[in-house]
């Protein structure tokens, strides 16, 4: 007979934690890793990124660049690091790679998860608030370096707008209302952001402007990747709005850095 | 100490199959059918959250008639299982083919087991075909499953019914069906079809876009293929 115990739980990461724990061995940590065993020099997660979120006025842009790093080495020159999660929001990620993908898909599985068996929506407060949950529980990894830290962004169905939300390895969550970005370039794409967002900017602007913040983060971070116009790798960009999220294709994209290296 | 009746296997089964079966004769109808872009599920029910469609996994529904407290639970735990199955490997793993015999497994035990009654619910589990598998490949046909309350299936094929009158309603599809009908063809045929039988049973109810609850797994979709249709929508595929 099926188990019917947990039958009325809509949260999914509970569920595994009793039933499944093997299935969350990262996010569940304290005990896999003991203390001290991963070291910088006997282990190198891939890490090293920047990701960016920028409210515009029909919602919000958000977008990263696609290289991991180990150590001094490329890992990966097309990894993503966007996920959408529900019709109205999406996560980027920042640090040690493995865990945070799992953070996100997991994030992504119990959002859904949610909405299915409530038959709605979990509100965009109420994901960022369980996003929280999910960085506090990788605190174990964090202290022994790896570290995930999502940038989290939707457009509020209630409220009308885009919103950003960040997080410190405790989980604290912090709101932005223009723009924000993270990862080992996220103080230089900040720096770009500053000097040329204007409130209430448009759709074109605001792909331009991120196009630009990552392309300086990638000029002064080398853990960061910018355009490969060789390979045709570019950075991956989203729109969230009330229409959903969508992926802005990749032509767009290498427009977007012809046009900004055509300038330079 | 008194002494314990006996009473045959048989006996106790078809107890059983009187006690569920009152509870379904009257239980309003779900028709599942094949239309030309996916599975077009079809409900009498006039309420407008309790629902007897709903969405299980990427491209998988279920659908039920009967005691609707039973089927909630049947439904949570499938998207339960479903998802613990798709995070384990991958999402293209969880089939209903597996789905109808968690089921089935389950509600066997339960109409088997002396001390618990059965469920009073027959469900419909239904897949749309993978639209990106090889074409002429068995991974692009739809699949239908009926399993009955004691957990016995059988796989459908193009349509399916549950509920009270499934027998007459299945009579009228034997007739009326065709393949490659477009969404707004095949709910109009369910629709006349309620309307015939609900005439039939003399009764004035009647088939509105406010009584009927209408869901479809569409192939052209993304990666979640169910989708509910709301009254407006209904009322605009109805006027078509």
């Amino acid at each position: 007979m099926l188990d019917l115990s947990d039958y009325g739980t809509s949260d999914f990461f509970q569920i595994l934690k009793r039933r499944h724990p093997e299935l969350l061995a990262t996010l569940n940590s304290s005990d896999v890793v003991s203390s001290g065993q991963v070291t910088e020099a006997s282990f190198r997660p891939y890490e090293g990124t920047t990701v960016l979120a920028v409210v515009y006025n029909a919602g919000v842009v958000m977008a990263g660049d696609r290289q991991a790093t180990e150590g001094y080495q490329v890992g990966e020159r097309r990894i993503q690091k966007i996920y959408p999660v529900d019709r109205h929001s999406a996560i980027a990620v920042a640090g040690a790679a493995g865990p945070c993908i799992e953070m996100a898909k997991l994030f992504q599985v119990e959002v859904e998860f949610y909405e299915k068996t409530e038959g709605v929506s979990l509100s965009l407060e109420g994901q960022a608030n369980f996003l929280s949950h999910l960085v506090r529980s990788n605190l174990g990894l964090a202290m022994q370096g790896l570290i995930v830290l999502p940038l989290f962004a939707g457009y509020d169905l209630k409220q009308q707008r885009g919103r950003i939300f960040k997080y410190d390895a405790i989980g604290g969550r912090y709101e932005e209302n223009d723009y924000y970005a993270i990862g080992s370039g996220g103080k230089d794409a900040r720096t770009t952001l500053k000097k040329r967002y204007t409130p209430e900017i448009n759709r074109q602007d605001a792909l331009a402007i991120v196009a630009e913040a990552i392309w300086d983060a990638a000029d002064e971070d080398i853990a960061t990747g910018g355009p490969d116009l060789i390979r045709k790798i570019f950075p991956t960009l989203y729109t969230v709005t009330e229409e959903g999220v969508v992926e802005v294709p990749e032509t767009t994209v290498e427009e977007l850095y012809r046009e900004l290296i055509s300038r330079l | 100490m008194s002494t314990p009746y006996y009473v045959s296997p048989e006996q106790i089964r078809q107890d059983k199959e009187d006690f569920v079966s009152r509870g379904i004769t009257q239980a309003k109808e779900v028709v599942v059918l094949e239309y030309r872009d996916g599975l077009l599920m079809v409900a009498e029910n006039p309420r407008k959250t309790t629902f007897k469609i709903s969405e299980i996994y990427d491209r998988i529904a279920l659908a039920a008639a009967g005691r609707i407290a039973e089927y909630e639970i049947l439904r949570v735990v499938g998207i339960r299982e479903s998802e613990i199955k798709g995070f384990r490997y991958y999402r293209e793993d969880v089939t209903a083919k597996w789905l109808t015999n968690l089921y089935s497994q389950h509600m066997g035990a339960v109409a088997q087991a002396w001390d618990a009654k059965p469920l009073e619910i027959e469900l419909l589990v239904c897949e749309l075909g993978a639209p990106d598998a090889p074409a002429n490949s068995e991974l692009q046909n739809n699949r239908i499953y009926h399993i009955a309350f004691d957990g016995i299936y059988s796989e459908e094929e193009r349509y399916a019914v549950i509920g009270g009158r499934a027998a007459e309603i299945t009579g009228i599809l034997e007739q009326r069906y065709a393949d490659g009908l477009e969404m707004a063809a095949a709910l109009r045929l369910v629709t006349e079809t309620f309307r015939t039988i609900e005439a039939d049973a003399g009764d004035d109810y009647e088939i509105t876009p406010q009584t009927i609850e209408v869901a479809c797994l569409e192939r052209t979709a993304e990666r979640r293929k169910f989708k509910r249709l709301s009254t407006d929508e209904v009322t605009t595929l109805l006027d078509s």
